[in-house]
């Protein structure tokens, strides 16, 4: 059996090599992700080009292999894998690279109102849209049910349509696209400073996690390595940000599950970790922070007592707040057995985050991809099997106590020193894979001699997320679909870009 | 839970005093808003919060405004599910061609009298995302905006401070006199 080292052996060092295959090899790709031997990591274009980011879970090894289209098209692995197909239709809209073979080719971020077509390849001009065809449903009895853009609650826009026999879903198709910005044609040329603020406004909840990864991408490609007080400090910020996004969604969860307490208490304590931040680092969502070469802005002894006490508070509330939930059989009722998504099919996609974790795939940046300073720290990922929406909520809590956890240990260590180098940009491209509270962000780029962007891709962990909320869904009763989908809350934004 | 419950009602309220009125805001809505509408809705706002293409950013401090800490709702306003139950409609993002329809659409559905408030830098010109082919521009250059709320994200006082002013009745004369003299 052909292993991913065998592949990109004579590769540069570095976890993410990249190596030119042949239209064979790709195929075999194609298959080792259908026999589940190797998770699709990313999947992208460039205008004669196609790239496929790559993970051997047995081993560990990673890759991205890169198929030349010079021809206008390419073999589809979205034949062989179902996390690819998604990824193929946004080749497709953006690059104009065709995937052969593949399944689905209805068009995807493209809703037909560009000026463009192939804003990232060989542009032409647009086309009056044709209108989107959902898939067909057959059935006595079924009724349909179509939500949005624009939902009910402060929430992104996305468009959900749901097939129903009475009141339990038989099917959900979601299309979504609706707030893509063009993020990544905004980055070609675009000078450091101004690529690292589109990255951290890939997805505002995770705004930290995105500016690490671009950070980690550029500081790949030009050799930097940061200081180690830089590291630490990005990671406090990363940390924060988790226990932020954890403890807002924990209340939120069970606001939708007609327990209003709880989300009270979740949005102070929300609130608070918010304003420490602020003192800290002086910006709520501590956006715009973290820069390529290190930080923006060193933290001072009142900012680091601010997050000490914000540590100790929490500590001391937090647990009350989780006996609530654990002991309330309202809630529970609703939660446990509710948007099931089994093992297999988050190995298949490759999801990350509390979503893998809570259906048994224990994967986590962090641990999988140690890096400065979380390889010298001391911490677990949780993980459960169940896959259900009390998994996933109870994962978000021994997330936040792991949280709790580090931040303590990386304040109590923070070393001494530096917070930023110079980048010295060069003609050369790195990735990286970052642990947001969502899950993996994958970030590659591609650097010009001038310090500008020639190419950046930026993959949302909700890409791998968002495919299993509809199996998540199925089965269940229509009402019980925002308790699901806020158990997962993918990004839209992320996803869109 | 009796014992949180408990320790929760005797405990000091975290509400916090009202941020002093925008003035700038002020100074936007003066040439804007009609005081015939204004008294026509008395003192209590439905508020239809709509993403036109936001990094998600600017919705974590809308929903921060209903915290403990700035309960927007004693100052008379809530978040309605129905552009038909609102008066003002709160935009944020920079408008994306893919959303443009469903804002117009949101727009034409808002009853009258009612106002646009667009929340953030995208909001105002596009922000950091002007130029690209999937963006059109701020809410402005889809639906008429009453009132612009600067901030990246806006924070929760920001914002508070802003909807205030669309609340105030009287508009302070010194702020009614540099309009005049500009
Ligand atoms: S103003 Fe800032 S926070 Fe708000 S949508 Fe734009 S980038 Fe995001």
């Amino acid at each position: 059996m052909i292993t991913l080292a065998d592949i990109i052996v004579d590769a540069a060092a570095g976890q993410w090599p990249r190596v030119p295959v042949s239209a064979d090899l790709w195929d075999l790709a194609g298959q080792q992700l259908a026999a589940g031997t190797w998770t699709l990591v990313a999947h992208w274009g460039e205008p004669t080009t196609v790239h496929a980011a790559l993970r051997e879970p047995a081993t560990g090894t990673t890759g991205i292999l890169s198929l030349d289209a010079t021809n206008g098209h390419f073999p589809s692995l979205g034949r062989y894998a179902p996390a690819a197909r998604r990824l193929e239709r946004t080749i497709r809209d953006l690059v104009g690279l065709e995937p052969e073979g593949a399944p689905d080719l209805r068009s995807w971020l493209d809703h037909g109102r560009w000026d463009v077509r192939h804003p990232l390849g060989v542009q032409v001009p647009a086309v009056a849209p044709e209108p989107y065809r959902f898939l067909p449903v057959d059935g006595e009895g079924l009724h349909q049910i179509p939500v949005g853009p624009v939902h009910a609650g402060i929430i992104e826009p996305g468009h959900f349509r749901f097939t129903a026999s009475g009141e339990t879903v038989v099917r959900l198709e979601e299309r979504l696209g609706y707030v893509h910005k063009g993020i990544e044609g905004l980055l070609l040329g675009a000078p450091l400073d101004r690529a690292a603020k589109l990255a951290g406004r890939a997805s505002g909840d995770s705004t930290v996690a995105y500016a690490i990864a671009f950070a980690q991408a550029v500081e790949a490609a030009c050799g930097v390595s940061v200081p180690l007080r830089a590291a630490y400090l990005r990671a406090i910020m990363l940390e924060l940000e988790r226990i932020a996004n954890h403890v807002g969604d924990i209340g939120a969860v069970c606001n939708d599950a007609a327990f209003s307490l709880m989300h009270a208490h979740c949005a102070i304590m929300r609130e608070r970790v918010l304003r420490a931040a602020d003192l800290a680092f002086g910006h709520r969502l501590m956006m715009d922070r973290v820069v390529p070469g290190g930080i923006a802005k060193d933290i001072d002894q009142k900012g680091k007592s601010h997050i000490s006490k914000l540590l100790a508070q929490i500590g001391k509330q937090f647990p009350a707040l989780i006996t609530i939930y654990e002991d309330t059989a309202s809630l529970q009722d609703r939660t446990v057995r509710t948007g099931m998504v089994r093992h297999d099919l988050v190995a298949q996609f490759g999801a990350g985050g509390y979503v893998g974790r809570a259906s048994g795939r224990s994967f986590d940046a962090r641990k999988n991809f140690p890096c400065q300073p979380y390889e010298t720290l001391d911490f677990e990922v949780p993980t459960l099997e169940r896959g259900d929406v009390d998994a996933r909520v109870r994962i978000r809590i021994r997330e936040v106590e792991q949280s709790l956890s580090l931040l303590r240990q990386l304040l109590a260590q923070l070393p001494e020193g530096d917070i930023w180098v110079p980048i010295i940009p060069r003609l050369a491209e790195g990735s990286t894979l970052v642990e947001g509270f969502r899950g993996d962000i994958f970030a590659w780029v591609r650097m010009n001699e001038d310090g500008t962007i020639a190419r950046c891709h930026l993959r949302d962990p909700s890409c791998f997320q968002w495919p299993l909320l509809e199996v998540a869904i199925d089965g269940n009763i229509v009402a019980d679909f925002p308790l699901c989908n806020k158990s997962f809350n993918c990004s839209y934004a992320g996803h869109d870009l | 839970m009796r014992k949180l419950l408990f320790k929760s009602v005797l405990a000091l309220p975290l509400t916090e005093r009202a941020p002093p009125v925008d003035d700038r805001a002020l100074a936007e809505l003066a040439e804007k808003v009609q005081a015939t509408a204004r008294r026509r809705l008395g003192r209590s706002l439905s508020i239809r919060q709509v993403d036109a293409g936001s990094c998600n950013g600017c919705e974590l401090e809308i929903h921060a405004l209903s915290n403990a800490f700035y309960d927007l709702e004693r100052f008379g306003f809530h978040f309605v599910a129905s552009p038909r139950h609102a008066d003002v409609l709160l935009v944020t993002g920079p408008v994306t061609a893919n959303m443009r329809e469903a804002l117009e659409r949101t727009y034409a559905a808002t009853p009258d009298p009612k106002w646009v408030v667009a929340v953030g830098a995208c909001a105002l010109d596009g922000g950091l995302f002007s130029g690209s082919y999937g963006v059109v521009g701020g809410v402005s250059a889809v639906v008429p905006v009453d009132l612009h709320i600067r901030g990246c994200p806006p924070s929760p006082r920001d914002l508070l401070a802003g909807l205030l002013a669309l609340m105030k009745r009287k508009i302070p004369r010194r702020i009614l006199k540099a309009q005049a003299g500009r």
